[in-house]
């Protein structure tokens, strides 16, 4: 079970200093935030905030300075996610291009296209979303059907991307298409791209959805013959899956897989500082996070070494969806409802709502328990 | 997670139980018996007093060092007083008390002792009064816990042939503390061999013309399993490390935080473990049930997670800030 070893990590060095300077940031911010915008965790959306989280050198902190980027090792972006988490702070306009586009286009795309990218995604001018999922196409992603033929000068797009978070606030996709067929023979994971889709360009309309909590947070995007210039590409055509899951452990690992009700049970543990008879079930959830964390900062370390832990990104994702999605929940163990102040019962009722959620986006628990048990040899 | 030493000398102990140690010879441990070859084997070893300063005889390792001896160890169902040897060891040497040779044991005054009928000494804990005992000086009554393991009530009758205090970083409960740590590392080696087990026989037992391990309902189980296993192992070694910074003391929140972690966890394991085993693990023959009866005892064991988790929940309910800052405040940043 090599697979799922574990370093433990100390915070890097000037931690502390970091963690300061974040917190009071968020000091100088979050007077507006409504319990609902804390609530909403990596899913608040606030371009404003993003360019000022941006002007303080906090998006795409590991990246090279000639692309906008700080230099700064993972450890220390990952101090600034957790506090940005711990606060719920709305980072929803710069999270997806700080942990998956931005570090994809550096990976694999094309010197024009770092240029053009990565210093926007650092100023909070170009906000990313993830095109994956299709109607018909969701654990089994490679039975996606959004194709882009080529044409002169680039290529054609059509098809149908769903459940896009914030797509209609978005200025950029990254969409997983097949751009050859799947071999008669062969696997299906062939014949896939990943292309860069302008979410302005003509041919493209975005459908709201109203989802759980009653907003309009994610999307069904349809492209009708969408025209993509011939630099749309990312990395090599064909390749598009290896792409798509060669940096799951970072997208997987990271304490948005656990920290996602933080602030809810901080609201638990200010309401109930006077009551005994709530001591045991937050003592639960106060180890149950002190495991995690120690376990996502082991694989923030493994990271910063170059390593691939995949296997652990799924294990502490599969855990950590478990836990906070339960957290509403243990919050009722000790306090109805009724009870709770005005601004956590507000937190509690939208989380209440979006927390099956939790256990869906970036691979539903059974795909993570799936890898876990390919890990072990049962499959 | 391990350091190097740490996991060298995990080598060494697994080397030896396979060696010396296994279900015969739990089972004869269960029986009230002592395992003399087992033990003579895993005390050439010299690992008893791992934990000792070396000024003071010893091999001058940390609590994280030792953490994967005691995973081996409880990988084997610790079939000897290893762990509660190395444990007594470093209490006795922090209290200034020579370390007497032979098989070591301690509990908490008032407490249940581990192995006590079988040991040499016995050094008796007093909140940060540690008092030395030979085992035939006290009057034994015989208890045994969930597991059939010796956990047996002294009575004193004389006076202790060494006394000594341990210093203020042991703290007032480092009986409790040090037991919470040894078995929550052994709880992290019992999962990893329960885990094992049970990943074999879901790949072997074959039902509707295919190991069941082909089943995604069993697969979802297992990696369960496994995710835990993987937490208690992480969880006790991050106490560990708090251990060595902060002192016994200091650390109490991190012990008791792995503590709760990895008796979540040892009720889940075993829970999955003997599902996926069936009958066949229920049977006495099956080795399956000396590991997942010690989940359930150890669990007992140094505090329970109830006790644990009203005392983190107290702790953070008392904290004068956020339980965010709480948690921070404990990062231990490497000196520049």
């Amino acid at each position: 079970m090599t697979g799922l070893r574990f370093d433990l990590r100390d915070p890097p060095p000037g931690a502390a200093a970091l963690r300061a300077e974040v917190r009071a940031f968020i000091a100088e911010h979050e007077q507006g935030w409504a319990p609902e915008v804390r609530a909403r965790s990596w899913m608040g959306f606030d371009r404003d905030f993003t360019r000022a989280v941006g002007a303080r050198g906090w998006v795409g902190m590991c990246w090279p300075k000639q692309y906008g980027g700080g230099e700064r090792s993972f450890l220390d972006r990952f101090i600034v996610l957790e506090e940005m988490l711990a606060a719920g702070a709305p980072v929803g306009a710069h999270w997806i291009g700080d942990r998956q586009s931005g570090p994809l286009i550096l990976r694999l795309g094309t010197e024009a296209q770092r240029q053009k990218f990565l210093p926007k995604i650092v100023t909070g001018d170009y906000a990313f979303c993830i095109g994956l999922s299709e109607p018909d196409s969701g654990s089994d992603l490679a039975s996606l059907r959004t194709r882009a033929d080529r044409v002169d000068g680039g290529w054609k797009l059509n098809g149908r991307k769903i459940w896009t978070t914030f797509g209609h606030l978005c200025d950029w996709m990254i969409a997983l298409v097949r751009t050859s067929p799947a071999p008669e023979s062969g696997s299906k994971h062939q014949g896939l791209s990943q292309v860069l889709v302008d979410l302005k360009a003509p041919g493209v309309t975005i459908r709201p959805i109203r989802d759980l909590v009653g907003e309009e947070g994610f999307n069904e995007i349809t492209f009708d013959d969408v025209m993509l210039p011939e630099d749309a590409l990312i990395g090599q055509e064909g390749a598009g899956w290896a792409q798509a899951t060669s940096e799951l452990a970072f997208e997987r690992s990271g304490p948005d897989r656990f920290m996602s009700s933080h602030p809810l049970l901080e609201a638990g543990i200010a309401a109930l500082r006077d009551d005994p008879a709530s001591a045991a079930t937050l003592g639960r959830q106060v180890a149950r996070l002190w495991t995690l964390r120690s376990m996502s900062t082991a694989v923030a370390g493994m990271l910063q070494e170059g390593e691939d832990p995949i296997r652990q990104a799924a294990l502490v994702k599969d855990l950590g969806n478990d836990f906070e999605q339960a957290l509403p929940d243990r919050m009722r163990d000790v306090i109805d409802t009724e009870d709770m102040p005005e601004a956590m019962r507000r937190m509690h009722a939208y989380l209440t709502q979006i927390v099956p959620t939790f256990s869906l986006r970036g691979g539903t628990r059974e795909i993570m328990r799936g890898i876990i048990a390919r890990e072990l040899g049962l499959r | 997670m391990s350091t190097t030493i740490g996991a060298e000398l995990a080598e060494q102990v697994t080397r030896a139980l396979d060696d010396a140690a296994g279900v015969e010879v739990l089972r004869r441990v269960e029986d009230g018996m002592f395992p003399d070859a087992a033990w003579d084997a895993l005390n050439a070893l010299g690992l008893g007093a791992a934990l000792v300063a070396e000024d003071r005889g010893g091999a001058g390792l940390g609590f994280l060092d030792v953490v994967p001896v005691l995973e081996a160890l409880g990988r084997a169902g610790a079939p000897v007083p290893l762990a509660e040897g190395i444990g007594s060891a470093a209490l006795l040497a922090a209290a200034g008390i020579d370390v007497p040779d032979g098989v070591l044991t301690f509990a908490a005054s008032g407490a249940a002792v581990p192995w006590g009928r079988h040991a040499s000494h016995v050094a008796l804990v007093d909140g940060a009064r540690v008092a030395l005992y030979p085992a035939a000086s006290l009057r034994w009554t015989d208890g045994t816990n969930t597991a059939r393991e010796a956990r047996d009530r002294p009575a004193i009758t004389g006076a202790p042939i060494a006394e000594g205090t341990l210093p203020n970083g042991w703290g007032a409960e480092a009986a409790m503390l040090v037991t919470a740590l040894l078995r929550a590392a052994q709880i992290a080696g019992a999962m990893q061999a329960a885990l094992a087990l049970a990943v074999e026989h879901a790949n072997t037992r074959k039902q509707f013309g295919r190991p069941i391990g082909r089943f995604q309902a069993v697969q979802q189980q297992l990696a369960v399993f496994a995710a835990e296993t993987s937490a208690v192992s992480v969880a006790a070694a991050a106490a560990a490390r708090a251990a060595d910074r902060r002192g016994l003391a200091g650390a109490a929140f991190e012990i008791g935080c792995a503590k709760v972690t990895a008796g979540e966890a040892a009720a889940k394991g075993a829970a999955i473990a003997h599902q996926v085993l069936a009958a066949m693990g229920i049977t006495e023959e099956h080795s399956l049930h000396h590991l997942t009866r010690r989940l359930w005892s150890w669990r007992e064991e140094g505090g329970t997670e109830r006790f644990w988790s009203a005392r983190l929940g107290a702790t953070v309910q008392a904290a004068p800030g956020s339980l965010w800052t709480f948690i921070t405040d404990r990062d231990e940043e490497p000196a520049a």
